[in-house]
């Protein structure tokens, strides 16, 4: 009995060990423990859990993913965390109360919201200074910068707007109002289209990049379920331009919209308030956070189907995916 | 200018296809000014005065409105403005409004109780001033004492009451103690949680005056759990809106039940412990603000500040809108076109036949957040938020329908 206790340990250490090696893990901020679950995606079973800074919202790799940025909302800072020893070795000046970030494609510049203070901060990671701090609405909370790097857009949640910075001057160059509570932007891979959510305001607008219009405004409906509680958040868009997947938090459903046509194909039941999302590196795989559950839903891309769920720490938050 | 409804309707039906797309650059700045009334009203010495509410309970909230307005009309190219008047002489406040509207400004702010505000509203009734109620919550101003140019910000007693009833029927608390304060509004109070009853089928076992006149601090030991001592219930609901002598029925009562209403587990517009949906945000911003918890009126007075910055930066799509319409002001906050984020987890909207902001109601313990209602299973054809409080039907009030409202 006890050799075979030994037999079965060892054996599942090494292949736990050898998995390890090769498989792509995904990274999750838990917002109420100061951990990060890490996910194992072969397995998709839970590693490991790192401790880090108070209250990590947003995370995001660095390109060649040796370090992994952390909003440590909590204690006003971004820490960098070396990603092969899972040690922060330094911090970033933020600003205050840090809640998402997007790094620009030079790998450098960091844009960075503070959600306290009505800024955009710019950060260069290099030297850790700050470049540049923007006044935007109130709450700014979602940010991503365009694939060409030339154009950052922060959402206001309280003020409604995204805000359009020209990164190379780091000023704004123009705002447009959506529907209350923008959350969260998305380019397109192509760099033409840019998706924004309204969490209170349930819609998701596509617009135009180029001559900033707007092309289209999704609704969503699923029976059974109140107008008021759908409420987007997380939004992906896969590489092919095929698909776009919209969190929509607290109906617990995620959104899956033909990317072309606009038209809602499906909606996939996952665990409970789902924020954010995030694909794997071949995109079969959507992994979605889910706060109030504790627990990340694994989508199968080709299928459109929810294949697990599993048990992270409580409020996860943040996810991101290194191969 | 006022706007024709087909023209309004035009201007919503853009803002709602193209989004508003504003450059700060460009506008040239519209000024909004808001104008803020608050009758100062001297509090009678209470027994419970441990925790004495805030001075300045409203203006704050009205500060913030105004800080958080102005944060994204910079953008849209509006500059917001609070003009504050505070004073104990009701007269005194009416002539000033007076002044305010023949200096043109049409947008008031009334922090005071019903009588008060009942008395402003009707001098006002058939001019252009939109009022925001902002401290009353007399049930009569959404039934039958009605303006057509009054809103109300601060939910009524029967949406507090009707919030706290949901939750006992869902636990299953329908025998209550009734036990009521001496005061109008602990009267006006009582009567709401009794229609609250009534409309959910629940059963007051008894009601009690409250008469003592003691200092309960040192007495309430001994004397509430003989005044508690009834046929069996399994909640005491106390109404006692100052805070005279309800704290002291906790952990005190005959039957060791929960006691629930102005004290103990109590429902509110909000309070410090609402912190879901983002609220840790606006709460953290009114700390820095004003240094102390924000309170239901300061919310109210917040929401009241932001209805008219949200219909204003979708009005300011259209090239003739002026800043002194109240009327399409009004009218766009009456439609369904309109929404606010109001940090309570959904959005919000005013009923358009009586102006009352719908809300969800918050259920608190001075150190948690219980619950909220509505509650699931409470249904509505329209909005379970249309649980909460006076209904379409239950409401003789008719303000004048704004185009596009269908509700």
């Amino acid at each position: 009995m006890n050799i075979r206790k030994v037999f079965f340990l060892l054996t599942t250490c090494a292949s736990m060990m050898a998995t390890q090696a090769i498989a792509s893990i995904a990274y999750i901020s838990n917002e109420k423990d100061n951990t990060l679950s890490l996910i194992d995606l072969d397995t998709l079973e839970v590693i490991d859990t790192v401790n880090v800074g108070q209250r990590p919202r947003g995370i995001v790799f660095n390109k060649d993913f040796s370090k992994l940025y952390i909003c440590a909302s909590d204690d006003d800072t971004v820490q960098v965390m070396d990603v092969a020893s899972h040690k922060v070795i330094n911090e970033l000046p933020s600003g205050e109360d840090p809640e998402q970030f997007a790094l620009h494609p030079d790998n450098q510049r960091l844009y960075i919201s503070n959600e306290d203070d009505a800024l955009v901060t710019v950060v260069n990671t290099d030297n850790r200074t700050v470049i540049a701090q923007i006044d935007v609405g109130v709450e700014p909370e979602g940010m991503a910068v365009s694939p060409d790097g030339k154009i950052a857009i922060n959402t206001s949640e309280t003020t409604s707007m995204l805000h359009w910075i020209d990164t190379e001057t780091n000023t704004l160059i123009h705002n447009t109002k959506v529907d209350q509570r923008p959350r969260h932007v998305e380019f397109s891979k192509d760099g033409h289209q840019l998706w924004a959510s309204a969490e209170i305001g349930g819609t998701v607008t596509v617009l135009n990049v180029d001559n900033k219009q707007v092309i289209k405004k999704l609704e969503f409906k699923i029976r059974g379920i109140h107008p008021d509680k759908i409420q987007p958040v997380g939004i992906k868009l896969t590489r092919d331009g095929r698909y776009a997947f919209i969190a929509l938090g607290p109906a617990n459903h995620v959104a899956v919209v033909d990317a072309k046509s606009y038209e809602i194909i499906d909606y996939l039941l996952v665990g409970r308030r789902v924020w954010h999302m995030e694909f794997s590196p071949d995109e079969k795989l959507l992994l979605t956070t889910n706060g109030i559950s504790g627990d990340i839903s694994v989508i199968d891309v080709d299928n459109l189907n929810v294949t697990k769920s599993i048990r992270v720490g409580r409020y996860p938050w943040g996810i991101a995916i290194r191969p | 200018m006022p706007f024709k409804p087909i023209q309004l309707l035009i201007t919503f039906i853009i803002t709602l296809i193209f989004g508003v797309a504003a450059s700060g650059i460009a506008f040239a700045t519209q000024k909004v000014s808001i104008t803020y009334l608050e009758l100062i009203v001297d509090r009678p010495p209470l027994l419970s005065n441990v925790l004495p509410e805030p001075e300045d309970s409203g203006l704050q909230g009205a500060r913030l409105g105004t800080k958080d307005n102005n944060a994204g009309g910079r953008f849209s190219g509006q500059q917001y403005s609070l003009i504050e008047t505070r004073s104990n002489d009701l007269s005194e406040l009416i002539e000033q409004a007076e002044t305010w509207y023949q200096q043109g400004h049409r947008l008031l702010l009334a922090n005071m109780p019903g009588p008060a505000l009942k008395q402003l509203a009707r001098k006002f009734n058939d001019r252009d001033l939109l009022i925001f109620n902002t401290a009353a919550a007399d049930n009569q101003l959404r039934t039958s004492d009605c303006f057509n140019n009054l809103l109300h910000t601060l939910p009524s007693r029967a949406m507090l009451t009707d919030a706290l009833a949901q939750w006992l029927v869902a636990k299953k608390l329908k025998r209550w103690l009734l036990i009521t304060g001496p005061r109008n509004e602990d009267l006006a109070w009582a009567t709401s949680i009794k229609r609250a009853a009534k409309r959910y089928n629940t059963t007051v076992v008894a009601e009690k005056a409250w008469t003592f006149n003691t200092d309960l601090r040192r007495t309430a030991q001994a004397e509430v759990p003989l005044f508690t001592q009834t046929d069996e219930y399994d909640v005491v609901v106390v109404a006692d809106e100052l805070g005279d002598f309800g704290e002291y029925l906790l952990y005190n009562s005959w039957y060791p039940r929960p006691v629930v209403g102005t004290q103990g587990l109590t429902p509110t517009a909000w309070h410090r412990v609402v912190e879901q949906w983002g609220a840790a945000q606006l709460q953290r911003r009114f700390d820095t603000l004003a240094g102390r918890w924000m309170t239901a009126i300061d919310y109210a007075n917040w929401a009241a500040v932001r209805s008219i910055g949200e219909a204003v930066t979708q009005l300011a799509a259209s090239d003739n809108f002026s800043v002194s319409n109240s009327a399409a002001i009004r009218q766009l906050l009456l439609s369904d076109h309109f929404q606010l984020a109001g940090f309570k987890g959904r959005k919000l909207s005013y009923r358009p036949w009586n102006g009352q902001l719908r809300q969800p109601i918050p259920l608190i313990h001075p150190r948690a957040l219980v619950s909220q209602s509505p509650q699931e299973g409470f249904l509505h054809p329209k909005t379970d938020l249309d649980t909460l409080g006076f209904d379409r039907p239950e409401s003789h009030c008719r303000l004048q329908q704004a185009a596009g409202a269908s509700l």
